[in-house]
């Protein structure tokens, strides 16, 4: 079944409504993290750091975090709040009796997450710069990381949720998954000058790893290979979810 | 509408067994039977969210699994669990719903205000939803049923745990519906709900239809005219009954004769000084529990 853009749109639609209702309320926490982390481990740890990466250290830190702003924007809508409007608030059932198919509730799901993680990105870019961290007009092609990000953790948020048996299983998903690639994806220390040998391939799996690289060698107007390679990750992995989750979705909406 | 033959089965539980039905357009069809007798099932497979195993279900002619699209855009469902988002108001809910039709603005305005009026729920046009009382969150979720005009109209137990002034209500805009053309199919556990609103019911009993008709026919075909209601036991039925052999049910202490004249059975039940004998017209609970009683005494076990 192919996805129709109106549709979706529709879908994309309802929520952002609901958010628009209390955006003033949802935003705030986005602008205060952001600072909290940059104050914290940027300028307080970072005082003790001469150099990382060849940079100083908050200036290290500012575009990981950027994309772990956008990785948990996404993350928080696919799990917690598509389960709840899955099981218990019948957001489907309804909608499944509309023209919408299965697939545009799941492209409007995905379309807003992408939206959801751009504007916890953003939000975190825009403060980035006003600190003065976000050199132009590099970083500015960061801001299409950020989307990316998004994208890749709605697919692999979806693809999850369409397997946990109840919504316990979100922490697990959070703490044993998400933070660990949060602490070990290159956003506090390059994760290269620390592995060596097959560990290095193997870090590579990470999700993350690769967005942040991307959006680190924006800021610094560094693209190269392996921008190409992490693009390529990111995109190709986002597109293979989707195949799969198209065809779960479809299986767990309708009997 | 038309369904043939049509089955659905869940792993080893076959939920519907070879189900037809004809609903033919402009008409009020209902389909009773006790929970878990295949009544849902087979309304989403009308509407196409869930496919048959076997046998086809037919639309406006137009095969569901095919095209669910075409379908789906002619049909309104009222699920039996109201879907509504709590804190916005009913204007904004419908707002929210009609767009999953495409509608746009000023027609959806339009709609909205339409449907409001229809259902009166102007008075609570602003309030949230999550502050409505049951009776308008229902008449909500009808209304949004009917945001897209539908030609048919299906409503999953429209008025369960509803008031009798809402009730009322809720019949008066289905058969205005009706008598606008609009094509009603409905389930529900209440006899007079049928009786009032449907040209013809399906009783279901584990996924099979059991029974056809319209409500007057079923009650013909299966029953006596009159219900004799008697307090007995066993000795004092056999005084009741002398000997007749006529279709009987018993819940209990309590026990229905069916029979065509209900006179020297009344007659006999005050001789044993039965408590309180009723004699009334055969309706289709009785038909309901006809078919399905057996059943219903193993649940109450």
């Amino acid at each position: 079944m192919t996805v129709s853009l109106p549709y979706a749109l529709a879908v994309w639609r309802r929520n952002a409504s609901m958010y628009a209702r209390t955006w003033k309320l949802n935003l705030l926490p986005n602008f205060f993290e952001p600072v909290f982390y940059l104050m914290a481990i940027g300028v307080g740890v970072g005082a003790y750091i001469d150099q990382m990466g060849g940079m100083s250290y908050v200036e290290f830190l500012a575009p990981g975090l950027i994309c772990v702003a956008a990785m948990n924007g996404a993350s928080f809508e696919v799990t917690y709040n598509i389960y709840v409007r899955m099981e218990f608030e019948n957001v489907y059932d309804a909608m499944l009796t509309t023209p919408c198919q299965p697939t545009d509730v799941l492209a409007g799901e995905i379309l807003w997450a992408v939206t959801r993680a751009t504007i916890y990105g953003g939000t975190f870019y825009l403060v980035v710069a006003l600190y003065g961290l976000a050199p132009l007009p590099g970083s500015l092609l960061a801001l299409f990381v950020v989307p990316l990000t998004g994208l890749l953790f709605a697919m692999i948020g979806v693809a999850s949720t369409l397997r946990v048996p109840t919504m316990d299983f979100f922490s697990f998903y959070f703490t044993l998954f998400l933070t660990p690639l949060f602490l070990f994806s290159d956003v506090f220390f390059p994760i290269e000058e620390r592995l060596g040998g097959a560990w290095l391939i193997v870090a590579e799996a990470l999700p993350l790893l690769h967005p942040v690289r991307l959006a680190r060698a924006c800021f610094a107007g560094d693209l190269g290979w392996v921008s190409l390679w992490d693009l390529v990750y990111v995109c190709g992995l986002s597109f293979g979810l989707f195949v799969w989750v198209r065809g779960a979705i479809g299986r767990r909406l309708t009997s | 509408m038309t369904l043939r033959g049509v089955t659905k089965r869940f792993g080893e539980r076959l939920a519907v067994d070879g189900v037809d039905l004809d609903v033919p357009a402009g008409s009020c069809f209902g389909l009773l039977g006790p929970n878990g007798a295949g009544k849902t099932t087979t309304l989403r497979m009308v509407y196409g969210v869930t496919r048959p195993t076997g046998g086809e279900v037919q639309v406006f002619g137009i095969d569901v699994s095919r095209e669910p699209r075409t379908v789906r855009a002619r049909l309104g469902v009222t699920l039996q669990e109201n879907a509504l988002i709590e804190p916005l108001s009913p204007e904004d809910n419908l707002r929210i719903f009609g767009r999953y039709h495409l509608l746009a603005e000023p027609e959806l305005g339009r709609r909205v205000e339409d449907l409001m009026s229809f259902l009166e729920l102007e008075s609570h046009a602003g309030v949230p939803v999550r502050n409505l009382s049951g009776g308008y969150q229902r008449r909500l979720s009808i209304a949004m049923s009917l945001m897209n005009r539908p030609e048919l109209l299906i409503l999953d137990e429209p008025t369960t745990g509803l008031d009798p002034a809402v009730r009322q209500a809720l019949w008066a805009r289905i058969r205005e519906l009706q008598s606008n053309g609009t094509t009603i199919l409905l389930t529900t556990h209440y006899m007079d709900e049928a009786e009032r609103l449907c040209d013809r019911v399906a009783v279901f009993a584990e996924g099979r239809v059991e029974s056809q008709g319209a409500p007057r026919e079923l009650i013909e075909r299966h029953l006596a005219a009159e219900a004799l209601e008697v307090e007995c036991d066993a000795a004092g039925e056999r005084v009741v009954l002398d000997g007749n052999e006529v279709r009987r049910m018993r819940a209990g202490n309590r026990l229905i004769v069916y029979v065509d004249d209900a006179a020297p059975f009344l007659e006999r039940a005050h001789r044993i000084g039965s408590a309180r004998p009723i004699v009334r017209p055969t309706n289709l609970e009785d038909v309901f529990l006809a078919i399905t009683g057996t059943r219903i005494e193993e649940a109450d076990q």
